[in-house]
């Protein structure tokens, strides 16, 4: 087997659990919720129309969408009962993907329903009224039991959905088989990627199956391909969650990251010392740029990794640039008096924001710096990650040098750099740590403006930590022992094509004291 | 009629523009088997289901027993009521036995009473008792009635309301539980309200016959005096069918 191979296996009864947990929870709601819908909705011509409508406009919100929309609510919520209760609770993780998950499961179940109940042969439903039942004994002896393998069918569709919406929930810091697609994505770990979609796939296709068998049961009214069925559910749930008694236990340290190789590097460098004092170590990675600070402050993520450009632009919203030392100093003290989050120190070294073009390509327009780029952007097109455009340091830079391009595209930072091979984008809003940078001999354009601030990767400790002599300790020694091409060589031997190595091997290669 | 099982004062149902029942007055007495007999719409089926609350009537009141159906409470009532209809109904979820015991169940028998009551009520219909074990839906046409009138009379209940009961049926099987149901009706004494438009089984079955026509009572009484005594036209060409009928099968049989 591969090592590749043989490091996903490794993962799945952690992934799998969480994924199956997160699938079953939201199923189980979602039937609590839309079965007594979907009776009242049968009962009542005025009430299905809207029940029904709101049902399928949830449906048509996009998955992630749905998913990154419960993050800010449930924040919000959070805040809320910290003010009034004097108890707030964990807006990220779990319980966001169990809402989402959870509304999407309940238009099949509650359209079937609806079908289901409405469908009963008005001659038996008489029966049932001649025979002396009341309503209540109609719906639990007639009309359920009549409606269950059309309302069964709406389950498997819901499963199904769940199952394959539940990988969708990793990059708001659910553990999922998702995180095999997520960092597989970013890594350029194709063997990742397929393991996850194989994974979820098999698991939806067994759940369909097994209540495919639960449905026909019910149809063809033998009670133990039901029973069967049922048993058969159970045992997978149960064995799938089996491993996570050991996971889920909580974890002495929950350690963050965003969703490029290099977080997750150094995530797993911060973890393994963390470990190596005997504390249990969760990880939450593929978090969003602002969602990662802001569940630090929250105290949902213990320590992650962050750059000072954008803690100085995006969290303090400021737009000068002061110089490096000065920026590092100010915000050392501004988000420790602001939110008690504690800047441990930086790493050694810079990961900024870098426009760089192919060295031919540089040469033959003669673009050495941002004012020449900002001479020949009208006739080309840059090609940035999927939230450059959107964040404070674009602003700046285009202040600064007024830069207007033919076309600007959006990419995964690993479609950047493929786009700028196949000349898809002329430059591209690189990371100056990236070691694709050396690799494919890119030129990084000079700023000599000054425009774009500062990225000294910093530790960032949360507010509940800000005491705990352990974790200090263990990370203490990391602060200025990273070279930037140390981490140049620790990014690229994970992002290269052949021969690429896991993030926690390429930690380890780190050979740190 | 003092001792009335049945009574109906002044009732009114109406569809629309559309008048199911006009102002209906009607009493049935114990132990009677009254046939309500009329084309379709004439109010008949509706006249039927006041009785059980199965609807509810614009106007005027409907007693059984001496309660008032409109307060009584609706499965309290219909329990006591049997009723069969022609689509018969039967849930094809539940046995033949689950079928029949489903009103003892639901009056919380034991199930050794329940047992016995479906034995007892399979040798009543003529059915055999290996049927019990049987889904509905492996019965035929009329053992399928038979198993409808049986859950009617699960829990003995003094009346039975049918609606075309055996409208369904061919007519060698209809013939048959047409007259093993009227010998019921005697052994068991019960009061019998039945609803059909075969004027043919209306004659061979009821004591009374009640006809109906736009919601009101065109006749009412028994079959032979009804013949004797009705002017209306409509009536007598109601009840001269049967007759005519009998006596052109006899021609052309030769018997």
């Amino acid at each position: 087997m591969s090592p590749q191979l043989a490091a996903a296996f490794e993962l799945l009864p952690e992934y799998l659990g969480w994924h199956v947990l997160l699938s079953v929870s939201a199923l189980a709601l979602g039937l609590v919720i839309s079965l007594p819908l979907a009776v009242a909705a049968s009962r009542s011509p005025r009430l299905r129309w809207p029940v029904l409508a709101l049902a399928s406009l949830i449906q048509t919100i996009p998955s992630l969408a749905l998913l990154a929309l419960f993050y800010p609510l449930l924040l919000a919520l959070s805040a809320a009962s910290q003010a009034l209760l004097g108890q707030g609770f964990s807006a990220l993780g779990f319980l966001p993907s169990l809402l989402a998950l959870t509304l999407y499961s309940i238009l099949p179940i509650l359209r079937n329903g609806v079908t289901g109940i409405t469908g009963v042969d008005p001659a038996i439903s008489q029966a049932a009224d001649g025979v002396g039942m009341t309503r209540r004994q109609k719906l639990i002896q007639v009309e359920l039991p009549l409606a269950a393998p059309v309302i069964m069918a709406g389950v498997r569709t819901a499963a199904v959905w769940t199952i394959g919406a539940a990988t969708l929930s990793t990059p708001v810091g659910q553990t999922s088989l998702g995180n095999y697609i997520f960092a597989g994505l970013q890594t350029e770990n194709w063997v990742s990627v397929l393991f996850g979609c194989a994974a979820a796939a098999v698991l939806a296709m067994t759940t369909d199956q097994l209540l495919g068998l639960v449905e026909t049961g019910l149809r063809t009214r033998r009670r133990g391909m039901v029973l069967g069925g049922l048993v058969a559910l159970l045992v997978g749930a149960a064995a799938a969650l089996l491993p996570l008694a050991s996971f889920g236990r909580p974890a002495a340290y929950v350690v963050g990251a965003k969703n490029f190789s290099e977080q997750y590097i150094l995530a797993a460098l911060m973890a393994d010392r963390l470990q190596r004092t005997g504390a249990q170590v969760e990880r939450k990675e593929n978090l969003g740029s602002s969602v990662a600070y802001r569940a630090l402050a929250a105290g949902e993520i213990d320590v992650y990794v962050d750059y000072t450009g954008t803690l100085w632009t995006s969290v303090l919203g400021r737009t000068d640039n002061p110089g490096r030392a000065a920026i590092l100093t100010q915000l050392t003290a501004e988000l420790k008096k602001r939110d008690g989050v504690v800047v441990l120190g930086s790493l050694g070294f810079e990961n900024a924001y870098a426009f760089a073009m192919r060295a031919d390509r540089a040469k033959a327009l003669g673009v050495t710096s941002l004012d020449d780029l900002a001479r020949e952007a009208r006739n080309l097109t840059l090609g940035t990650d999927v939230e450059f455009l959107s964040r404070p340091e674009w602003k700046a830079v285009d202040a600064a040098y007024n830069l207007t391009f033919k076309a600007e595209r959006s990419f995964q930072p690993t479609f950047m750099y493929r786009a700028l091979g196949s000349g898809e984008a002329d430059v591209i809003s690189a990371f100056s740590s990236d070691g694709r940078i050396a690799a494919d001999r890119l030129v990084v354009l000079s700023d000599p403006r000054g425009a774009i601030p500062p990225y000294d990767a910093v530790i960032l400790v949360s507010p509940r930590r800000a005491q705990d002599r352990r974790l200090l300790d263990a990370l203490q020694p990391l602060v200025g022992a990273v070279s930037v091409e140390a981490m140049r060589a620790a990014n690229y031997s994970v992002d290269r094509d052949a021969g690429k190595v896991t993030p926690a091997e390429a930690a380890r290669a780190l050979a740190l004291p | 009629m003092a001792d009335a099982l049945i009574e109906l004062t002044g009732v009114s149902k109406r569809y629309g523009a559309h008048a199911a029942l006009d102002s209906v007055d009607l009493a049935v007495s114990a132990g009677q088997f009254v046939a309500l007999v009329g084309g379709s719409g004439s109010g008949k089926t509706t006249l039927l289901k006041t009785v059980n609350g199965l609807i509810a009537p614009d106007a005027g009141r409907v007693s059984v027993a001496g309660e008032d159906v409109a307060t009584a409470e609706p499965h309290l009532l219909r329990r006591r009521i049997g009723y069969v209809f022609q689509e018969v109904g039967l849930f094809p979820h539940l046995t033949v036995a689950e079928n029949i015991a489903i009103t003892p169940r639901l009056l919380g028998w034991d199930a050794s009473r329940m047992a016995a009551r479906v034995a007892e009520l399979l040798e009543l219909v003529a059915l055999p008792a290996d049927v019990a074990g049987r889904a509905p839906a492996a019965l035929s046409g009329g053992q399928r009635q038979r198993v409808g009138v049986a859950r009617a009379l699960a829990a003995e209940p003094r009346l039975m309301l049918m609606d075309e009961p055996f409208g369904a049926l061919d007519p060698v099987t209809r013939d048959a539980l047409g007259a093993d149901y009227r010998a019921l009706h005697e052994r068991l004494g019960l009061t019998t309200l039945m609803v059909t438009h075969d004027m043919a089984e209306a004659v061979l079955l009821a004591d009374r016959i009640v006809v109906l026509a736009g919601g009101r009572i065109l006749a009412d009484g028994a079959p032979a005096e009804l013949l004797a005594s009705s002017k209306d036209p409509q009536v007598l060409a109601l009840l001269e069918a049967p007759k005519r009928q009998a006596e052109r099968l006899r021609e052309r049989l030769g018997a």
